[in-house]
């Protein structure tokens, strides 16, 4: 074959992206619907080899039979720091749960910080301890690192990225679509904590409450799960930004099912339910940082149950619905009495409303 | 317009008569007393609060008989249909007759 | 939550929908209008529709002060913060609300200095922590909010706070409850009154629409509760060939209204000779604004503003939506061109709106029911 014959030199293939608006708006970078146009839309295509795949917390990879679990983060926050932890533990938490609720223990990480020019030394020290401490606490090896700094004004005091390996764990297969109807989910504790204490730590609402994040590794509680129900586990995820009715909503997107939920099944604290009902939020919307919610076959849901509620940090879990058919792809939130309404996920962040 | 909640007055500060803590469940907030002026609520005292200003006082005692009324609700359709199964009304007519 | 949980009491409900099903005439359908947004927004999140039998269906009124905001309204309060040195603070529910160049929110990523207050009072301590900006409080809300918004601006005079101003757009409800019973496509059999606005006004205010256009009211509170037993008011005035005003909602509305509200509105609040509503056209002495004794706070007199109409584009059926002719899903756009995530008009945007109560809480419901049924 000439050179000159191939009228088209090797080109890198190009797919079309699907995604059609003009510019990056913060609703992108919410957890919620946006956020899964962009990266269904502009990213999947581009970057990832496979589409047909939902997209899942951490991805696992095959070399030559080893298998290894990657999955990476960046953590933007405001303030640094809040009742409960900092941006240091949220995001070597963050990304040893993202690992867990795979079916991953995570072994590893690398992080890169990008710090403002003049953030003071006291408040780097004090977030880097908090990581380190945390990873100690998971069990997690901080294996290096980069830094970068800009200029005053564009980062938010630090912007953390993380970037975790670790073990895939036995016997484990996590994919919506081998999700069921009849199935049924289980939550490992009280919703909305993290996200309204960061709400009211900005201050701009003047509420007080006794409350505190929820950071921590998960890991712990997934591992008694998969310990007493492994083969029944079908799928898992970590509630953050978007909160329980955003991840929910994934799944029965990936899986084409139904979401049944009883809302009085949903465990929540008196003062996060005071705080959204004065500020007009859904708690079902508000991030957490150390819950997770699990899909599991029904035959094993009372184990699974049984197993969280004995395991430490996990008395309050609790199976709050079950997979069902109808509403094909949606979520539906039933009272006692029966009234029923269905629960999207959000568009950007949850806002208070006074109407 | 319509977003409120009652919350209960916790703390009342004397420098401040229009001012007062109240607190929701253990959610607590500075509210502005200046609309119940013409009637200031005390400590202890529930309040219905939209947009940070107490709106009026919450009657625990209208909100019992309002609870009451609902819960007799269908008691006295079923003390009728239990009356019907007496079949008193055939004993009369055999009585009249 | 005391004074709320008692009110969603799963057993009484139960029993208070059978009241329902046992009062309501199958024989009548019943049309029973909800005036307020935090009503519409209540019935969806409670299910309450779940309840009730199928011959009583509820309406959803205008009383939602965000989706009757004209976007020129918008447009100029955007206008005002575009100055340099100008804080915009507005509740969270403004903050999504599209004008012609974006909503608050997007304005805000652009570089415009946009807060979210929960209270007219943060607006006002905003300012005082920022001596060297202008604080400009978006000011909506019915007579519930309007009180609040007075008593700041008394203490803004008072305390001399000069780097404060609000742009008031709050509105009155009886001019819109007026513009529905005289609109000539409506047929509502009685209502479900607003609750929080009686808190000011009182039940005073709605006797004409009992005394003259013989239709009953029901005052009612917002739990699941409050908004069954209101049901099962009128209901019983309906049966009875009655109309009256009914407080339900006792334990927290006087009849009378609250004096010192109404003092504080008269104080710095005149009535504008007319108002524009997004959807109802412009409604006379259905507006507050700022009276000459407090210009100095009224953003309108402080800034240059551009005034310019607005009009929604003739394909969005907001106005029939608002008076509760058409059902949010029979609008042309509903669902396609106007989403929550790219609204069209304010009853899409409002978490009160019709559109997005329909669009978030209800529509794949009746999809689903629908497809139950094609099944069975």
């Amino acid at each position: 074959m000439n050179i000159a014959d191939d009228e088209s030199p090797v080109l890198e293939s190009s797919p079309p992206i699907r995604f059609r608006e003009p510019q990056i708006e913060m609703a992108h970078g919410a957890g919620g619907k946006a956020s899964r146009r962009l990266v269904e839309g502009l990213f999947a295509p581009l970057l990832f080899a496979s589409a047909s795949e939902p997209l899942g917390d951490a991805a696992h990879l095959d070399f030559n039979g080893t298998r290894i679990a990657i999955t990476t983060d960046s953590f933007v926050v405001k303030p640094l720091s809040f009742p409960g932890g900092s941006i240091g533990e949220l995001a070597v938490n963050g990304t040893v749960n993202d690992l867990a609720v795979s079916g991953a223990k995570a072994e590893a990480m690398v992080v890169t910080y990008v710090l403002e020019a003049g953030l003071p030394t006291p408040v780097l020290e004090a977030e880097v301890r908090a990581m380190g401490n945390a990873a100690r606490r998971a069990g997690v090896t901080i294996a290096g690192g980069d830094t970068k700094v800009v200029e005053h004004g564009k980062a938010d005091s630090m912007y953390i990225t993380t970037t975790g390996i670790g073990r895939p764990l036995h016997g484990l297969k996590i994919d919506a679509r081998s999700v069921r109807p009849g199935d049924k989910i289980l939550l490992s504790g009280p919703i909305g904590d993290h996200g309204i204490t960061i709400l009211l730590a900005r201050g701009e609402l003047d509420l007080e409450a006794d409350l505190h994040s929820d950071t921590r590794s998960i890991f712990p509680l997934v591992e008694a799960l998969v310990n007493a129900a492994g083969p029944g586990v079908r799928w898992m995820r970590d509630p953050t930004r978007g909160g329980v009715a955003t991840s929910l909503n994934e799944l029965a997107r990936d899986c084409g099912l139904g979401i049944a939920l009883g809302e009085e099944m949903i465990p929540i604290r008196d003062a996060v339910r005071g705080a959204c009902e004065l500020l007009g939020l859904d708690p079902l919307h508000i991030a957490n940082e150390g819950q997770f919610l699990a899909v599991v076959a029904p035959e094993y849901a009372d184990a699974a149950l049984n197993a969280l509620s004995l395991a430490p940090g996990g008395e309050d879990a609790q199976m709050i619905g079950e997979v069902r058919e109808q509403p094909s792809g949606a979520v539906l939130v039933t009272t006692r009495y029966g009234g029923s309404r269905i629960i999207d996920m959000l568009v950007g962040d949850p806002l208070p409303r006074i109407c | 317009m319509c977003l409120a909640i009652p919350g209960q007055i916790v703390e009342l500060f004397p420098d401040q008569p229009n001012a007062a803590l109240i607190d929701v469940v253990g959610v607590r907030r500075k509210v502005d007393l200046g609309l119940l002026q013409d009637d200031l609520p005390v400590k202890g005292d529930w309040v219905l609060i939209h947009v940070g200003f107490a709106m009026s006082k919450i009657s625990e005692k209208d909100a019992i008989d309002q609870m009451r009324t609902l819960r007799m609700l269908g008691e006295a359709e079923a003390a009728m249909q239990e009356v019907e199964g007496y079949g008193l009304d055939d004993a009369e007519n055999t009585k009249a007759s | 939550m005391k004074f709320v949980d008692e009110f969603r009491d799963p057993e009484v409900i139960t029993k208070t929908s059978e009241e329902i099903r046992r009062l309501a005439d199958t024989n009548r359908h019943y049309r029973i209008m909800e005036v307020c947004g935090g009503h519409t927004h209540a019935i969806y999140r409670f299910g309450l529709k779940d309840l009730l039998p199928s011959n009583i269906e509820l309406i959803h009124g205008p009383g939602c002060p965000v989706c009757v905001l004209p976007m020129g309204r918008i447009d100029d309060g955007l206008s005002i913060a575009q100055q340099p040195d100008v804080i915009f603070a507005a509740f969270g529910d403004m903050m999504r609300v599209p004008g012609t160049q974006g909503s608050p929110l997007e304005h805000k990523a652009r570089g415009m200095d946009v807060r979210i207050v929960y209270s007219p009072s943060d607006a006002l301590k905003l300012a005082q922590m920022n001596p060297d900006k202008h604080v400009m409080f978006f000011a909506i809300g019915f007579e519930t909010t309007a009180p609040s918004t007075a008593l700041t601006l008394l203490r803004a005079k008072a305390q001399s706070i000069h780097n404060f101003s609000v742009f008031c757009n709050h509105v009155t409800i009886i001019p819109a409850i007026r513009a529905i019973l005289d609109s000539p496509d409506m047929r509502i059999d009685a209502f479900i009154g607003p609750g929080h606005v009686s808190t000011v006004i009182g039940c005073r205010p709605y006797e004409w629409i009992a005394k003259n256009e013989n239709k009953p009211v029901a005052v009612s509170g917002f739990e699941p509760l409050d908004i069954l037993q209101s049901i099962v008011m009128v209901l019983r005035q309906l049966k009875a060939d009655e109309a009256r005003i009914e407080n339900q909602y006792k334990r927290v509305v006087p009849w009378e209204g609250n004096h010192a509200a109404l003092r504080a509105m008269a104080d710095v609040f005149e009535l504008r000779p007319y108002f524009e509503w997004r959807g109802l056209g412009f409604i006379s002495q259905s507006a507050l604004r700022i009276r000459e004794s407090y210009a100095e706070w009224d953003a309108e007199q402080r800034f240059e503003v551009p005034g310019v109409r607005v009009t929604d584009p003739k394909a969005a059926q907001c106005g029939e939506v608002l008076k509760g002719v058409l059902k949010p899903h029979q609008c042309k756009l509903f669902g396609k061109e106007c989403t929550p995530e790219h609204p069209i008009g304010a009853l899409m945007v409002s978490s009160e709106g019709s559109c997005a109560a329909y669009f978030n809480y209800e529509h794949r419901k009746t999809a689903m029911v629908t497809s139950i049924a094609s099944v069975a």
